[in-house]
């Protein structure tokens, strides 16, 4: 058993590893991402103004610039596979589970590397004041790993459709929509500064969400990989 | 001992054949060359032994030694070359062949993989990107990548397009040893490769029939 999970974390690390390299040597997914998430970013600076902003919509805002900065990025990694024909080769050499886990390792990485950029530019630009930091990185952190988890296996199922750059958003949205007003609620509470404690049901609504979603992934991969 | 069973394959689109009832048997140290007229359905009929596309009806099964080897294995113990794979262009063909070395949870090493790359005769260019490769060279690499694993069956989607001279006799080398230790299928439209290759020979006509030479 732990030599099998061993070797699953090694051939899905491989996969992790390959594309990232292709990734920093095109900038296919990381620029789309990008782009949507700093444009959006600052047209929302530029229409806030000097007004102030309550914590829901600062929370709501955050979400909105990550869930559609996720849709236009993390759909690449299975279409770029799909597009320039390597999808054949991927096939005849690993299991679709490792496949899923290589391609959900690095949409989460992608997307957290996004993070990275996207949220101190929102704090900067923004300025909305933070009662638990903490909490916050672990409501973004449990967020994105829902996020990642359910978008993965969409983008599976886009990449073979004919119209594969906007049908994301329209088939993750209604699957998303726990996880989005839970994260919002979440990000609110952080930014009001409530304990861990008030705001566990949010934190086991959106631990559970990841795992539902990421179990199911992977038992349903198989039908949304194969033909 | 290796045996090859396809079993009354068949593959429509749409309610349209594209071919029925296929049935023949391979044995190790065999090649069998499909051929036929564009559109009668040879890479589709290679795909299928692939397990990339499935068939309307009828199977495909590999047996050693009279144990039949798992479908869910199959990517084990098959190779395949076709136009209609492809490599990372944004990768170099040795890291390529290093992704699908580790991908495949193989053991091999870096100096694995450039002995293969002096196989194809691409040594000399495997630090490079494959984006810059030629499409004989690309297809050189397509054999690199199906011969990782030494897989007991190779499946080849019309072999020898787009190779120089060089590029043929280096198929026929592959052709040669895959038969020492295993089977080949391949698809071809080129009555010369038929000739060199065909132990066995499937036709397909555009009517979805076939016929055994």
């Amino acid at each position: 058993m732990v030599t099998r999970f061993l070797s699953w974390t090694r051939q899905a690390g491989a996969l992790l590893n390959k594309d990232f390299k292709a990734e920093f040597r095109t900038k296919y997914a990381l620029n789309s991402f990008l782009m949507f998430a700093v444009t959006t970013l600052v047209i929302v600076s530029f229409a806030v103004g000097p007004y102030y902003l309550d914590p829901v919509m600062h929370a709501s805002f955050i979400w909105i610039i990550i869930f559609f900065s996720a849709m236009a990025g993390l759909a690449r990694a299975f279409i770029k596979e799909q597009e320039r024909g390597t999808v054949y080769a991927l096939k005849l050499s690993t299991t679709p589970e490792i496949i899923y886990l290589g391609k959900f390792c690095f949409n989460l990485l992608l997307l957290l590397l996004v993070l990275l950029v996207i949220i101190p530019f929102y704090f900067f630009f923004l300025s909305p004041s933070v009662g638990n930091p903490l909490l916050l990185v672990v409501v973004l952190l449990l967020g994105s790993l829902g996020l990642t988890g359910t978008t993965t296996i969409l983008s599976a199922i886009v990449s073979k459709a004919n119209v594969k750059g906007n049908l994301l958003p329209v088939l993750a949205f209604p699957v998303l929509l726990p996880l989005l007003v839970t994260s919002i609620n979440g990000t609110r509470l952080a930014l009001e500064g409530y304990t861990f404690g008030e705001a566990s049901s949010e934190l086991r609504v959106l631990s559970s969400f990841f795992v539902i979603m990421t179990t199911v992934s992977l038992l349903l991969f198989n039908y949304v990989w194969e033909d | 001992m290796l045996l090859i069973e396809l079993q009354k394959i068949t593959k429509d689109y749409n309610g349209h054949i594209i071919f029925s009832d296929i049935c023949e048997t391979l044995r190790e140290g065999s090649c069998l060359v499909i051929t036929g007229p564009n559109g009668s359905g040879k890479t589709t009929l290679l795909k299928i032994l692939a397990g990339l596309i499935r068939p309307a009806s009828g199977k495909f099964t590999i047996s050693v030694d009279g144990t039949l080897l798992a479908d869910e294995n199959r990517k084990d113990y098959l190779g395949f070359v076709s136009p209609d794979l492809y490599l990372y262009e944004e990768l170099t063909a040795l890291e390529n062949l290093e992704f699908f070395v580790k991908v495949r949870g193989l053991a091999e090493s870096e100096e694995y993989c450039l002995k293969l790359l002096k196989k194809v005769q691409l040594d000399k260019w495997g630090g490079s990107l494959v984006g810059t490769y030629s499409t004989g060279m690309k297809q050189r690499l397509k054999f690199a990548y199906a011969l990782l694993h030494q897989p007991l069956l190779l499946l080849l989607d019309e072999p020898g397009a787009n190779l120089d001279e060089e590029g043929q006799a280096l198929v026929q080398e592959i052709i040669s040893q895959q038969k020492e230790t295993g089977a080949v299928i391949l698809s071809t439209n080129d009555p010369a490769e038929v000739a060199r290759y065909g132990d066995q020979v499937l036709k397909l006509d555009e009517a979805g029939r076939c016929f055994i030479k």
